[in-house]
């Protein structure tokens, strides 16, 4: 296989879209998000409940391909029980990220992106960025709606 | 036999790398046909020698472009077997689908303010009356349905779809003294499956409906002769047999177009235009409101005389080879299903298939490093994707360029997206 199919899926990428953390359903939810990629009919439901200013739960059910599931394991593994702000800033950095044609983002942003900086040959695929980015899009909104 | 070497000679696009160097395997015809060189030729003499307005202006240029034009709506029409006079153009297949619709629809509102002009009541519709369409539709040919079925107060019927991705003769029942329009499709560019549109026909003429057929992808790869079909109304688009993106076709029975009332309207299309109201022009200049696109019906022109030229009964015969070989191919590779029929039967090249355990966008990728183009997706078809099981598959299709070689560079293709994704893990 060549390297290029390496680089983009990662073998975190490939090991999260199997293991798929955080996949289920809240009881009670303080903010639910569907998204849908119309190309493809993927789609997603990022749910999240806030207690004393972090994100205590969120979890997430969908079907896809192995980038945005992967995309969604890793962000229940960084974010489940994370402060409020870390979820917002690590949004932010990853859209970045995935707005850079594949070009790695400044050493520290890099770090601070840990298992997602795996997604940076991603962003080399046009096509492929709104596979990442779905399910940061139904956190954002599910956030908004938790806050609202 | 077709001279598949001297044909690919006529592909520039053909010619090109992609993804580091690997040559270009192009089996996304079912989605955009590429372009032989003397359709980029015609459109681009067109505008160096014969651009003008068309139908307006007596000057020389003027008249040669009209020339040109109404030539290629006279190629056309000969090529799916139709009078010139019975070809509007449209931007694509959808566009003209839309227009059979808006005409029902508008023949329905003309009505209700008591202004219909003659004939034009056929087209009625009212609660009670029912459209039928298939669960193989094309979003093109279902959502104008049920648009029109919810304005109208129709209801909205179909026939269903088999496990192997055929419609289900045991549905064509639904077709009876109610159905006031049966809309379907002549290929699936999901399954492939060819309809029998003698039967479907018949069944609708004795109900009294109007047909309307998707010749879609039909047209780009089977002879197609509406006469003898018997359809009413047919729509298929350029940009899938050769021509240009941005023009395509309607055809409809000529004493129906004449009682159709327009969709568009504006320019080019009146007689007489006073203050308060106006009168239409026949068709096909009805239905064609502002200005046209006039140099893609030159590339639709030369793109017709290709294919004529190869002969659409030898392209016929080797698609089928090439669906016989895609089939046997996709068989021998452990995890993949063909989504439609397993046999070369009353089928086209266009083959969706999913690989177990992965999804198709990431079949698709892999594909694409190896220079395989393929679709991926729902193929604008979310029904039949529904029915079969799925929510999205990976399509070939072949087109009239395309070798054995390349079915075996794609079936190799899918062994290497079988181990990339880790096959061997036990999921086969």
């Amino acid at each position: 296989m060549a390297d290029a199919m390496e680089q983009l899926y990662q073998q975190v990428i490939l090991d999260h879209s199997r293991a798929r953390s955080g996949e289920g359903e809240l009881e009670s939810a303080h903010g639910s998000s569907f998204q849908v990629n119309p190309t493809c009919g993927d789609e997603c439901t990022v749910q999240v409940r806030l207690e004393g200013g972090k994100l205590e739960t969120v979890a997430w059910a969908g079907r896809g391909c192995s980038i945005s599931q992967a995309s969604l394991s890793i962000m229940h593994e960084m974010l489940d029980g994370e402060h409020l702000q870390r979820a917002d800033e690590l949004g932010d950095l990853f859209r970045e990220l995935m707005h850079g044609r594949g070009k790695e983002l400044a050493a520290a942003k890099q770090e601070d992106l840990e298992d997602l900086s795996a997604f940076t040959g991603v962003a080399k695929y046009p096509a492929r960025i709104k596979c990442a980015l779905l399910g940061w899009a139904a956190l954002k909104d599910a956030l908004a709606q938790a806050r609202a | 036999m077709i001279d598949i070497e001297r044909i690919r000679a006529d592909f520039p696009l053909l010619d090109r790398e992609v993804r580091d160097g690997k040559r270009l395997v192009y089996l996304d015809t079912g989605a955009t046909s590429q372009k032989p060189r003397q359709v980029i030729e015609a459109e681009r003499h067109f505008y160096e020698h014969t651009n003008a307005a068309v139908h307006r202006g007596a000057h020389a240029v003027a008249e040669e472009a009209t020339e040109a034009y109404e030539a290629a709506r006279t190629a056309v029409a000969e090529f799916v077997g139709a009078e010139f006079d019975e070809l509007v153009w449209a931007k694509n297949a959808t566009e003209g689908l839309n227009l059979v619709a808006y005409g029902f629809l508008n023949a329905t509102l003309n009505a209700r303010m008591g202004r219909s002009s003659a004939g034009e009541e056929q087209f009625v519709l009212a609660e009670g009356d029912e459209i039928v369409v298939t669960e193989l539709e094309h979003h093109a040919n279902l959502v104008p349905w049920q648009e029109l079925a919810a304005k109208t107060g129709a209801q909205l019927r179909w026939i269903g779809v088999t496990d192997e991705g055929r419609l289900n003769p045991d549905d064509f029942d639904v077709i009876g003294e109610k159905t006031r329009i049966l809309a379907f499709t002549h290929a699936s560019n999901v399954t492939g499956a060819i309809t029998p549109v003698e039967e479907i026909v018949r069944r609708a003429q004795a109900a009294g409906a109007f047909t309307v057929l998707d010749a879609c992808q039909s047209a780009a790869h089977l002879p197609v002769d509406l006469h003898q079909l018997g359809v009413d109304f047919a729509a298929f688009s350029g940009h899938k047999m050769l021509a240009p993106t941005g023009i395509g076709a309607l055809y409809g029975r000529r004493e129906l177009l004449e009682a159709l009332p327009p969709f568009l309207t504006g320019g080019s299309m009146v007689e007489l235009v006073t203050m308060e109201s106006t009168s239409f022009m026949p068709p096909p200049q009805r239905f064609e409101a502002g200005t046209q696109m006039v140099a893609q019906a030159a590339g639709f022109h030369a793109a017709v005389d290709y294919l004529s030229e190869v002969g659409m009964e030898a392209f016929a015969a080797h698609e089928q080879k090439l669906t016989q070989r895609l089939l046997d191919g996709i068989a021998e590779v452990p995890g993949v299903r063909v989504l439609g029929p397993q046999d070369a039967h009353d089928r086209l090249a266009v083959v969706a298939f999913e690989v177990e355990g992965v999804h198709p966008h990431d079949v698709g990728q892999v594909l694409d490093d190896a220079g395989i183009a393929v679709r991926v997706g729902h193929h604008c078809a979310q029904p039949v994707h529904r029915r079969l099981g799925v929510h999205a598959s990976a399509r070939a299709s072949a087109g009239v360029h395309t070798t054995e070689a390349e079915i075996d560079a794609f079936i190799e293709g899918l062994h290497r997206v079988r181990s990339f994704f880790g096959a061997a893990e036990g999921r086969s």
